[in-house]
């Protein structure tokens, strides 16, 4: 395929609906790909038409702000057509919107779809359901595979490599699909997690996902590479999982004296947006030396080109093998 | 699938059948005389046709050679959700099934005396298998006053229940167990701690953290069994818990036993047949209530089966059309159908040498029979003539677009059984052969 990118680079997937199952060797060719971008981002001119004449949907069910403008974004500088609707969910019957909405623009022939949905599995079900390629922007408490991979190559980059990292996690778990995503990663790429939280926000099971589960931040902080924060969601105090902001900061916000537990030059990772004073220290987000969040950021639009090209430019997803699987 | 329906009820004798009959454990190679809707005569002297002939002068007898395949009462399945009744009754003898006692969970809620005759019309108006309904324990399942049981019991409700939902409120359910027991009605109760199964779509742990999906844990049953037993305890009323899926809630039930109480219990063939890896990628079908669990859970219910203290296998079939099924899995209805499959996916705790073949068809016979007090569920003179030819040992795979009814959505779809339905009586007549 001689549009086919910069080289002979092939992802052997039609979607992506999760870094689970994917091989160490497959998020490298994700990652090495996004690194070239990184690289024409910071130029004058940032666009390549490699994705001329592809329509790209972003098809979000949800509230998002920095996804949808990231993916925007990374389409525009690979000169495709992209445009993202923001669907109403009415808490009735969300899933027929699903599947009719995925069946009309299935009729449209968009060459990619980005998805966001508050439902786990309701990516995957869409996929099933159209034509052409599918990328998860994030599904339920499930998965949040740009994410992920973004994180990786910002830690990558300041790094070196994953391999051998020590990176905790910390916060809300339960409800996150970019830890689930994180995880899976970071594991397949032979890093150590570990996982800070109280216990109403540990879901039952997971250290059998290659886990260490601490419920102290000092101790799960110690030697970590990398400290990565999870933004709370204030409606959890609604549902009994926490008393109160003020009691949460205490115990498991970041701040300067419980990072004083990591690695001297530990990293500090957030997804954004932040909730500062809640999971996270106003000082401490905002240090230069140690908070790597807008470069996080700025990964993003790379690893998110990447992920567009190397998914659209599948032969597999050409309009000859569309429905094939 | 030809429902045939005969007019005339000339004497019809099966011969050269496998005769089972789990009530009095009668296996042997024999045959089933029946005149009009009633059995006339059953066992080993009718085993083959010269002695079916002879043993009286009927004239324009009718002689079904069996083969010897294996011939035994109707079974009896004591909970179904009733759905479309056509599609329903239909698939109850698809699968062998010639009794049932449906859910009160149907629309308008049988709470009332009027809706308990129309079910019961409806359904002998199909001629199909018979529907007995259970009342509800509560007023519209809202569990919170108590329906007319004694009226409703009176007008044909064999049980009470207030289907899929638990009664929550424990001082309701302990005046439910108590005014029932006034006139030795059974309450059978959903066991969930709804406020512990609130926000869950599966069984909680590993699978479900994976999955991104919110878990129930086990003891959102444990908890209400063994809250019920106290109750039980207390007042004296007669107790049956539902699908019980979790070892330590058979274990509560066991040791109720053991101490005297009068409690029974049953499960459905999902939880001694599949885990929670049947859900693998969100797979809604699997979706049920309660929900599958582990492995460890799925054989202690089959030890249950094996030590008696389950009493019944039911289908827990709950029809669901594919607009609640094809949806987010956390959105998607639960339920699943199985009437089709009852006596197949039970065979298997025979073919996996866990039970006789005696011991498995009373749990779907005689035993839910004896606990909703039905006319079915054994072979006796004079009883109603309801009767399923089976050939244990062959094999098919579930096809849930092939099942017979409306709805499709079987957990058992793609799984190689053993054990099928070769013809179903109701009342004299066969009212279900296979197409080929």
């Amino acid at each position: 395929m001689e549009q086919g990118g910069k080289d002979n680079v092939h992802f052997p997937h039609r979607h992506l609906l999760g870094i689970e199952g994917l091989s160490p060797e497959e998020i490298s060719i994700l990652l090495d790909r996004s690194e070239t971008y990184v690289e024409q981002n910071r130029r004058a001119d940032k666009t390549t038409p490699l994705l001329h004449g592809r329509t790209i949907i972003n098809l979000f069910f949800e509230d998002s702000t920095r996804t949808r403008t990231s993916f925007e974004l990374a389409g525009k500088r690979l000169g495709a057509d992209i445009i993202s609707m923001s669907v109403a969910t009415s808490s009735v019957k969300k899933g027929e919107t699903l599947i009719d909405t995925a069946m009309t623009l299935n009729a449209m022939h968009p060459d990619v779809l980005v998805v966001r949905h508050p439902d786990s599995g309701a990516v995957k079900l869409l996929s099933e359901k159209v034509n052409c390629a599918v990328i998860n922007g994030g599904d339920g408490s499930h998965e949040h595979p740009t994410q992920a991979l973004l994180d990786a190559l910002t830690i990558r980059r300041r790094r070196g490599r994953l391999s051998g990292l020590l990176v905790a996690i910390c916060g809300d778990i339960m409800h996150s699909r970019v830890a689930r995503s994180n995880i899976h990663l970071l594991n397949t790429m032979g890093a150590r997690v570990r996982l800070i939280a109280p216990k109403t926000l540990i879901p039952p099971g997971i250290e059998r996902m290659g886990v260490e589960v601490f419920h102290d931040m000092t101790d799960g902080i110690k030697d970590c590479d990398i400290v990565m924060m999870l933004r709370l969601q204030r409606e959890r105090m609604s549902g009994n999982f926490l008393p109160s902001i003020r009691e949460y900061f205490h115990f498991f916000g970041l701040d300067y004296e419980k990072l004083s537990h990591a690695k001297d030059d530990a990293l500090i990772m957030h997804p954004g947006p932040m909730n500062r004073g809640v999971e996270i220290d106003t000082e401490v987000a905002d240090d230069v030396g140690r908070s790597v969040i807008r470069e996080q950021v700025e990964m993003g639009v790379a690893v998110r080109m990447a992920v567009l090209e190397l998914l659209a430019l599948n032969p597999d997803n050409g309009p000859d093998n569309r429905g094939s699987g | 699938m030809a429902a045939k329906k005969e007019n005339s009820l000339a004497p019809i004798a099966y011969v050269n059948a496998r005769l089972l009959d789990p009530a009095s454990g009668l296996d042997k190679l024999g045959g089933v005389l029946t005149e009009g809707e009633v059995i006339s005569d059953f066992g080993p002297h009718l085993a083959n046709k010269d002695l079916a002939k002879k043993k009286d002068a009927l004239r324009d007898i009718q002689v079904v050679d069996c083969k010897g395949k294996c011939l035994c009462p109707g079974l009896v399945d004591m909970r179904i959700e009733i759905g479309d009744l056509a599609a329903t009754v239909a698939a109850a003898v698809s699968g062998g099934v010639t009794s049932a006692v449906c859910l009160p969970n149907t629309d308008p809620v049988i709470d009332d005396m009027s809706v308990v005759e129309f079910v019961a019309r409806r359904a002998r108006k199909q001629g199909l298998a018979k529907i007995y309904p259970y009342g509800a324990v509560t007023k519209g399942l809202e569990g919170e006053e108590l329906a007319e049981l004694g009226l409703l019991a009176e007008s044909g409700a064999v049980a009470f229940s207030d289907g899929t939902k638990a009664v929550a409120d424990a001082q309701v359910m302990r005046r439910a167990l108590s005014y029932a027991s006034t006139f030795g009605l059974m309450i059978v109760q959903h066991p969930e701690e709804p406020s512990l199964a609130a926000d869950g779509v599966m069984n909680a742990g590993e699978t479900a953290t994976r999955l991104g999906l919110f878990g129930i844990p086990e003891e959102a049953e444990v908890i209400m069994i063994e809250r019920d037993l106290r109750l039980a305890g207390l007042t004296g009323g007669r107790l049956h818990i539902a699908h019980v899926s979790t070892g330590a809630g058979i274990d509560a039930i066991r040791r109720a036993k053991a101490g005297g109480l009068n409690v029974t219990c049953d499960t459905a063939p999902p939880y001694f047949a599949l885990n929670e890896a049947a859900i693998g990628d969100y797979r809604t079908f699997a979706k049920l209530s309660p929900p599958l669990r582990n492995e460890d859970a799925r054989q202690a219910v089959v030890e249950g089966l094996k030590d008696g203290t389950i009493d019944a296998i039911a289908s827990d079939h709950t029809p669901r059309d594919e607009e609640s099924k094809r949806l987010p899995f956390a959105q998607a209805a639960p339920g699943g159908i199985g009437l089709g499959t009852l006596l197949a996916v039970s065979l298997e705790l025979h073919h996996n040498g866990h039970m006789g073949l005696l011991d498995v068809l009373r749990l779907i016979t005689s035993a839910p029979a004896g606990l909703m007090g039905l006319p079915a569920g054994r072979l006796e003179k004079g009883a109603p003539a309801d009767l399923v030819l089976f050939d244990p040992e062959e094999g098919w795979k579930v096809d849930a677009d092939a099942l017979v009814g409306k709805a499709k959505n079987s957990p058992f779809d793609g799984r190689p059984v053993q054990g099928r339905v070769l013809r179903t009586v109701v009342d004299g007549r066969t009212v279900f052969e296979p197409e080929n």
